[in-house]
Parts: structure tokens; sequence; C-alpha cells
């Protein structure tokens, strides 16, 4: 117990580092949910259109992660400093 | 369906083997070669160790003069020092491994730590307060024509990373080439040209001609099949655990760095008059607007080639930074439950994150090349060809 006191009070940068990184991974995951659900609820309704969907998904699936590994990597910086 | 049925098995046996050997090679080996005698509880030395193992992991995914193997065995690469007014100075990378015992220098001039080379004045070394060595450092974007620097253009991990995929693009292509040279386009592909032509067609259908449109995309597509089968090569040859390959080329900010600004290049010059006019005097709005507008859309075009150039990095960075962490808790866990334990159940997670990955390496070198496919797409597009098209169309 003491040793976590002593980490936090020494330095806040892995723990900002880890609050910054779940929360991003929090919103990659309600964005990337949202795509999957939709793109789910698409080929439902339009099978013949599978593969445009597919494709487009995938797409606006790394851009949320993207977003999400920005975080990833300025976490990483807030952790070395 | 036997031959099918034996090589199941065959590949069945050898994946068991290996997680057997990688849990008896957790359970007896030393995670770190270079850490001190087991940590104690103590507060300090646990800190100690904790934060060297950070530094592992950190150390795999980072450049480095030599090819860690196993333990104490290396493959040793050329060291390829500028200094200016001396000139050049090429040797080894093992004699980083072994500084003379008194002065702690390498041929009596440099000092190697923690992946970082300096070259310290007079023989021997003095730190000044902020505990860097005293003496030149390598030279960055900075420091051009300063003189406490010396160029660094030795071949590192990386670097020997990068002619290997060169070397092996070239090799495929050429052999591609031949090939059509030799059969000619009209009859079936075989073997390597084959497969090749599948993702080539790939490419050029799915992503060159959507984007960038019928009539100008034959100018791109040569660019745009290079950038996709070298960020796709360099992304399969750094999940390579081992010697050829391993080396973390496309999770490196500098390559990434130089792809983007390639592409971005590649739609200032060939941007067209209708691209340019709607970034810097926007059609159809007032003044004040026009200038907020432009100030605006110039801060898009270069944000997007910076975004290609942070995911790129960041995704293949942070998959080496999870596979390496899975295969870093054997070491952290194995004296709670028994190395041979945590080893079968961290072998099995890191094999899932390297079929991930491979998955991750080619949704990547797509999404690169779809990207910047969009963005000379934007760039040459013609504005009155279009509205005739639409005119056509309707």
């Amino acid at each position: 117990m003491s040793n976590l006191l002593n980490i936090l009070l020494e330095s806040w940068g892995p723990l900002g580092a880890g609050i910054g990184a779940g929360l991003a991974a929090v919103g990659a995951g309600i964005g990337v949910g949202l795509i999957g659900g939709k793109a789910a609820e698409g080929i439902a309704r339009q099978p013949e259109a599978l593969n445009a969907i597919r494709g487009t998904a995938i797409i606006f699936a790394a851009f949320v992660e993207g977003v999400a590994l920005f975080a990833a990597v300025i976490a990483l910086l807030a952790m070395g400093s | 369906m036997d031959r099918i049925n034996l090589k199941n098995r065959i590949l069945t046996a050898v994946f068991w083997v290996f997680l057997g050997a990688f849990s008896a090679f957790a359970q007896h080996s030393d995670p770190n070669p270079h850490s001190e005698p087991t940590p104690t509880e103590e507060t300090g030395e646990h800190k100690e160790h904790s934060k060297e193992g950070k530094f592992d992991v950190m150390h795999h995914i980072a450049d480095d003069y030599s090819f860690p193997l196993a333990g104490d065995y290396y493959v040793w690469l050329p060291l390829i020092i500028f200094e200016p007014g001396k000139g050049f100075d090429v040797f080894l990378s093992k004699e980083l491994h072994n500084p003379d015992p008194t002065t702690g220098l390498i041929r009596g001039k440099y000092y190697y730590n923690h992946g970082k080379l300096f070259i310290v004045e007079g023989g021997h070394l003095q730190l000044d307060d902020k505990g860097h060595p005293i003496g030149k450092h390598s030279a960055k974007l900075t420091d051009i024509g300063s003189s406490h620097v010396f160029y660094d253009i030795s071949i590192t991990k990386n670097t020997f990373g990068l002619l290997l995929s060169v070397v092996l693009l070239l090799v495929i292509f050429i052999s591609v080439a031949r090939a059509y040279k030799k059969r000619g386009t009209d009859t079936a592909p075989r073997g390597l040209q084959n497969a090749m032509e599948s993702i080539i067609l790939f490419v050029k259908n799915d992503i060159a001609i959507p984007f960038i449109g019928e009539k100008k995309y034959a100018k791109f597509l040569p660019y745009l099949l290079t950038i996709f089968f070298f960020i796709w090569i360099n992304n399969l040859l750094g999940l390579i655990p081992i010697f050829p390959g391993g080396a973390n080329v496309s999770g490196n900010i500098a390559f990434t760095f130089v792809l983007a600004t390639l592409s971005l290049l590649l739609v200032f010059i060939f941007g067209k008059k209708h691209f340019w006019g709607h970034i810097l005097w926007y059609p159809g709005v007032n003044v004040p607007l026009k200038i907020f507008l432009a100030v605006l859309e110039l801060v898009s075009v270069v944000s997007k080639p910076f975004a290609l150039m942070i995911r790129l990095f960041a995704n293949i960075t942070a998959g080496h930074i999870l596979i390496m962490s899975i295969i870093g808790m054997t070491f952290m866990v194995k004296s709670l439950i028994g190395g041979v334990s945590i080893g079968i159940v961290t072998s099995l997670f890191s094999a899932l994150m390297f079929v991930l990955e491979l998955l991750v390496g080619a949704i990547q070198a797509y999404i690169f090349t779809l990207l910047t496919a969009q963005m000379i797409g934007a760039a040459v597009e013609e504005g009155h060809e279009e509205h005739k098209e639409h005119a056509a169309a309707h």
C-alpha cells in the first residue's frame, strides 16, 4: 500500500497515462461498436451490399482506432516523462 | 485427405514443441542479461527492477546497433561514423559491447550508453551536470552546422531491415515481371505471379480507380503499388521475431514520416487549379471568410498526411509493445505461478496477438494506400469535367 502511495506521490505521469489510455479505449470501443452495429444492420437490410459495407466499415474502424492510438502514443510519452 | 491430416498433425506437433520450449526457456532464463541479481523486496531495488523491465520493451522496439539473437549472442552490424574534419570511421558493433575496462571507452574515444553513442574529448569520460558525457553527440536535424556533432550513418537494425525489404521486393517483382515478359499477359498466371497478380489487381481496381478515376489513375498506380507492398512487407518482416526480420521498421516515426511526406509532395506537385482554388480562394463567399477558409483548408491539407504518419507508426508500435508486454508478463508472474503454466498461457496469447498483427499489418498498408489515393484523387480532380459527367448521368 505504501508502495502504491509512494509511486503516486513521486510522479503523476503513469496515473495520467493509465487514465488517458483507458478513456481512449472507451471512446474507441464506443466508436467501433457503433460502426460494427450499423454495418451489421446495413448488411441485414441489403445483403448484396456486403462487400461495399465491409470495406467501408474496415476503413472507418481504422480511423477510430487511429485516434485511440494517438492517445496511446501520448500516454506512452506521459509515462516516460 | 490423408495428406492434409498428416500436415495438420505435424503443424500441431511443431506448435506444442515450440510451446514447451518457450515455457522451459521462460523458467530457466533471466529476462534481462544486464540486470542485477534477484531484486529484494526493498523499495529502492524493486523500483530499479521495474524500470529495467519497462526499458526492455522500449529497447526492443527501438533502433539498435546490433541484432540480439538469444542471451549473449548477437548479429553484429557495421557502424559508420563521420566526424567532420577527421573523416569516416567504420567498425563492427561488437566493439560496443567490449569497452575498455579502465576508461569505459570504445576505440579510445566512443562512449556508448543506453543505445546512444557519444564521442568524448581528451580520452577520458567526463559528465556534465545533467549526466551527459561532455563531447560530441550524434547530429539531429537542429544541429546542422554545429561543430559538436558527428554524423552517424551506421547500418543499424532498422537500416538493415529496410535494405532487406528492398531486396525482397526487387527479387519478387523482377521475377513476376519476367514471368509476364516470358508468358505474355494473355496466358494464365502461375505461382508467384498468380499470387501477386490478384493483389496488384486489388490495388488497381479497389483503390486506384475508385478514388483517382478511370482517366488519371495510371500515372499514380506505380506509386500506390510501391507504398502498398513496401509497407506491407515491412510490417510482415517486423513480425518475424528472429534475426533477418524483427527490426521495427514501419513502427519507426522517421519511416512513416518519409512516406507521408512523399504523399504530400504528390498532392503539391499534381494538385490542379480546381483543387488549389478551393483551398486558397474559396469561390462564392466573402473575403474575410475566404481568408479564414484558406487557413483552415491549408491546415487540413497538411494534417491528412500527418494523421497517416501517426496512424501507421502508432498501430505497428502498439502491436509490438502488446506482444512484448504479453511475453514480458511471463517473467513478471513466473515466480507466483510457475514458469511452465504461465509460459503456456502467454505463448497462446502472444500467438493470438501475432495473428491479429498479421491482419493489422495488411489493413494498415491498405489504409495508407487508400488514403493516399483519396488525397491524390481530390488534388487531381477537374471541376468542369465532373459537372459534365453529372450532366451526362442525368
